[in-house]
């Protein structure tokens, strides 16, 4: 189980290492670029840049300081608004963006498992039918598409919902609604599938020959078994809810993180955009890494791979 | 249980004596009926045939296809026409789908937009077949050390977060159709590489094992014909489920400000254009554009789902 | 002999997307306690359909007909409603299947699926219950039952985790054990060593038990009595020395013909021709009738009567009839 875990870790690390100089190479790349020191920012700004970024020195310095920065968690100031630094925007935004993730995952892992095992407890039923032709649409309506739609009619022609900002309860449940369906139909449909391959394994027989009752059968035996491709699944699903966050954000104008990345890569605010990368680029491999484990975890096979050798 | 025909005979004494004389034995009676052998291909075609919606989903792909070819040219009126009188009209008899900000009829720019996005979504994935192919295939075919390294780095680029890497990637080159597809597909052929890797290890596999039998008439070339087919199936479903994505991704961008700029219009840029529009009860704007990328994606998922279906092994009767 | 278990015209037919199959076409046997019954038969004959019929464990939606009666302790448990049998299943008849490397769960310890069947059936304290595991692992030849408990199956080899199977069958003293195909997942040698340990077991606790199998040699050790069976019905019932010496039907005659033995000298094996007849739409008739050496046309016309050729030998065969003696007579055959 160790070696796993270090593996694992190692294998996050380097990714992060990845990213991280993926985002400095591309950032002094555009042309265009306050990195690049071209004239198309006020005086003032270019030497607060030349200070905070070290531009006027070797690009291997400034590489440096760069993963420095990394490191210490330090941005430095956005270029569009100096008052404000990176991490000031991180501190306010993320949370906001946290709530809203967090939500939606949770209602999508609830909702997506006890659909997905409904429908292979009734298989071939009404329910299964039903459950996955909403499963296939789920998936296929972008989650921003789904919200233009839900905002069309909720809040335009209903007039029920708010369709802005973040203020109150009510103004949670579309957001949460067009970020959560799309991977609620993912995890229904591969619980469904997993749930009906684990019904016909030979131990799920034995399990009905001892004379356990069948709600037992089904929490203690089958769920178990069919849970664990679900989650494999969950960091990928973080990650697609954290990206489909951007968007969502932006179109009900709820003061996340996802705001200001949006908002920085239209205004080319190069500070914002590298911290909010780098971060978001963290948060999720620290994600997958943690899903990994809680898989490691769940599995005896590779929890005690080591331990009977 | 009494079997089909089955004398009504309670006591022995009913049989007539006559009967306790040895059968005469019929061929046919000892040897199961063996069934036909189809081929591969018309087998999976007869089991996708089957599956409704996924017939559903082709037929809506093919209309779509021919809308994007042809509409435009059918259209009764023209995209490019501006007109400042005509602005923001509902659906009419002369505009099927209503006009936009600019007085332009919708229902033209729908199909020009189906020309870009699902070019985006072709292109993309038969890009990302070519190069998965040639890394995937290398990887597979040597083996070995070189095959370690190649996994290697697809691991790392595979846990790299996709649509982060996509909007920096624009962010530096700019907007527009090719960035789009250079954007999508830089990272994108992680997946089809794995897939034919893992392929062409199969194969490998089955011609190793082939060679060390002795079977004096078979040749890997005809072994190769049959398993060939078997191998194609995940490669298949692979790009049949590539298109849906890039079309969102492209969408995607379209919403962060980063598609395809103007004249050209995806319907991605168009539902954005359309969502400010939303509160001003012009529905139309939004709803086309929404519809028909929704409708797009939901066509290639579930034919991409019937095809894994039908071309699944374990499956076939 | 005390019964047990009586089996009578017991009949299975499931509904698939080919049709209709009759697996079970009029079954009646029975089970004397403490003795071992051996069901043989050639796959598909329906000898685990007929096992899985006793304990109301066939998959439920696919089940078009299920009529006979099955006789548990004088009682009809065919007519058991489903908590009923849940009330039984482990807890007086008990199933061992056939794959023991996917019969148990593998993330769940050996321990806990053995714990559940115990507090499933009987109001016992946590200790005592532990102490029931310990006891029947001690039992099945389990080495250091307290450590082991805690292990996952895939820590197991396969003979072991067949022991845990049986373990698990026998832990709360059943009356009736059926054993389905129980070695034919494992090495020989490991297959003599659960044999031991099936008799072990009934000379100890006096359980009954139904062996299910297509291997004779097998049923050679360990049976008491044979019933074989062929496309649904059963042919030919009798005791060890019966089946094997004094066989009647041609079926069992083919079948103990086609098993090697060491002592036989070339040439010997001499297999069955032709293959069982489709069960979605039987030939009238003794179904063995195609395949028989010795048919006859009153075979293919009517299904063979019932006759005793001792108290506990039984044949469903023409052959048996008087006027069978006349029909072969030019051939020269002994019948």
């Amino acid at each position: 189980m160790a070696r796993y875990i270090l593996k694992r870790l190692a294998a996050m690390v380097v990714t992060l290492w990845v990213i991280t100089t993926l985002t400095f190479i591309l950032m002094h790349a555009i042309p265009g670029s306050p990195f690049n020191q071209e004239r198309n920012t006020s005086e003032a700004v270019q030497q607060n840049l030349k200070a905070q970024y070290h531009l006027d020195k070797p690009m291997y310095v400034q590489y440096l300081y760069y993963l420095k920065s990394i490191v210490l968690f330090d941005f430095g100031p956005s270029i569009k608004q100096p008052s404000q630094t990176v991490n000031d925007m991180l501190g306010r935004g993320f949370p906001v963006s946290l709530e809203l993730g967090m939500t939606a995952l949770i209602v999508a892992i609830f909702s997506g498992i006890l659909l997905g095992v409904f429908a292979a407890l009734k298989h071939n039923g009404v329910i299964d039918y039903l459950a996955m032709t909403f499963a296939v649409l789920g998936i296929s309506i972008p989650n921003f598409i789904l919200a233009t739609l839900l905002i069309q009619e909720f809040a335009v022609n209903l007039k029920i919902l708010p369709a802005a900002t973040w203020t109150s309860p009510s103004h949670m449940i579309l957001p949460t609604a067009a970020l959560a369906v799309s991977p609620m139909a993912i995890i229904a449909r591969l619980t469904r599938s997993s749930m009906l391959e684990v019904l016909t394994q030979d131990y799920m027989k034995t399990a009905r020959a001892k004379g356990l009752s069948p709600v037992k059968i089904v929490i203690k035996h089958a769920l178990r078994n069919a849970l664990m491709p679900v989650v494999t699944i969950l960091g990928t699903l973080a990650a697609s809810i954290l990206t489909g966050s951007f968007v969502i954000e932006k179109i009900f104008a709820i003061p996340g993180m996802g705001k200001y990345f949006v908002e920085s890569i239209n205004n080319r605010d190069y500070p914002v955009i590298m911290g909010t990368t780098v971060f978001y680029s963290i948060f999720l491999i620290i994600m997958l890494f943690l899903v990994d484990i809680a898989y490691g975890i769940l599995d005896p096979r590779i929890k005690l791979h080591k331990k009977e050798q | 249980m009494q079997a089909a025909n089955q004398e009504k005979i309670r006591t022995a004494s009913e049989i007539p004596d006559e009967w306790f004389v040895p059968k005469k034995k019929d061929g046919h009676m000892q040897e199961a009926v063996v069934r036909p052998s189809i081929s591969y291909w018309r087998d999976v075609w007869y089991r996708l045939s089957k599956n409704k919606l996924a017939m559903l989903g082709l037929a809506v792909l093919i209309f779509l296809i021919i809308m994007a070819i042809f509409g435009p040219m059918i259209a009764p009126q023209s995209v490019t026409k501006l007109s400042l009188t005509n602005q923001n009209l509902p659906p009419s008899k002369e505009h099927w789908f209503g006009t936009d900000q600019l007085g332009r009829d919708m229902f033209s720019r729908t199909w020009y937009g189906a020309r870009i996005s699902l070019f985006v979504g072709f292109m993309a994935a038969i890009i990302e077949f070519f190069i998965g192919i040639i890394y995937g295939g290398i990887a597979g075919y040597k083996g070995g050390r070189t095959d370690q390294i190649m996994m290697r780095i697809i691991e790392v680029l595979y846990g790299l977060p996709y649509l982060l890497v996509v909007i920096l990637l624009m962010v530096v080159m700019g907007p527009g159709l090719g960035t789009i597809i250079v954007a999508l597909t830089v990272t994108g052929w992680v997946g089809m590489a794995r897939i034919v890797r893992g392929q062409v290890l199969q194969i490998k596999n089955y011609e190793f094992v082939m060679a060390s039998r002795t079977f004096g008439t078979k040749t890997p070339r005809i072994i190769r014909k049959h398993l060939l087919p078997n191998t194609m199936g995940p490669i298949i479903v692979q790009m049949t489920l590539t298109v849906p994505s890039a079309i969102f991704s492209e969408a995607f961008l379209s919403f962060l400000g980063l598609g395809v700029q103007a004249p050209h219009a995806s319907w991605g840029v168009m539902a954005d254009d359309g969502l400010s529009a939303i509160l001003t009860g012009q529905w139309w704007r939004l709803f086309f554009p929404a519809f028909f990328i929704s409708l797009t994606m939901f066509a290639f998922n579930v034919l991409g789902d019937g095809l894994q279906d039908a071309l699944d092994p374990k499956l076939r009767r | 002999m005390e019964k047990i278990l009586e089996v009578e015209d017991l009949q299975v037919s499931f509904s698939t997307h080919g049709g209709t199959v009759q697996a079970v076409r009029g079954v009646s046997f029975q089970l004397n306690k403490g003795e071992t019954l051996a069901i043989v038969g050639e796959s598909g004959c329906g000898k685990s359909v007929t096992s899985q019929s006793i304990m109301q464990l066939l998959p439920a939606s696919n089940v078009k007909r299920l009529s006979g009666s099955v006789r548990f302790k004088g009682t009809d448990i065919l007519k058991y409603s489903e908590k009923q049998m849940r009330k039984i299943r482990g807890s007086e008849i008990s199933m061992i299947s056939q794959d023991p490397m996917t019969g148990l769960n593998p993330t769940l310890t050996i321990g806990n699926q053995l714990l559940e069947v115990v507090k499933e059936h009987q109001k016992l304290f946590h200790e005592e219950a532990v102490q029931m595991v310990v006891d029947i692992l001690h039992t099945v030849g389990i080495p250091s039952p307290h450590e082991r408990m805690k292990q996952y199956p895939h820590q197991f080899s396969g003979g072991m985790r067949q022991r845990i199977m049986i373990a698990m069958a026998l832990i709360c003293n059943p009356e009736i054990i059926i054993a389905d195909e129980p070695t034919t997942a494992l090495d020989v040698t490991i297959q003599a060593q659960i044999f031991e340990l099936f008799k072990k077991i009934q000379r100890e606790t006096g359980v009954s038990i139904i062996l299910i199998t297509h291997d004779l040699g097998v049923v050679a050790q360990v049976a008491d009595r044979i019933a074989v069976m062929y496309a649904g019905k059963i042919v030919e019932t009798g005791t060890r020395e019966e089946i094997f010496y004094n066989a009647e039907h041609p079926y069992t005659r083919g079948l103990l013909n086609s098993v090697p033995r060491l002592d036989m000298e070339e040439g010997e094996l001499i297999p069955i021709p032709g293959t069982p007849p489709d069960l979605f739409a039987p030939p009238p008739g003794c179904p063995f009738t195609a395949r028989c050496p010795m048919a006859m046309e009153v075979c293919s016309r009517v299904e063979p009567f019932h006759s005793k050729k001792s108290a506990s030998h039984s044949v469903y065969c023409w052959l048996q009839d008087e006027r069978a003696k006349y029909a072969f007579l030019t051939m020269g055959g002994r019948l």
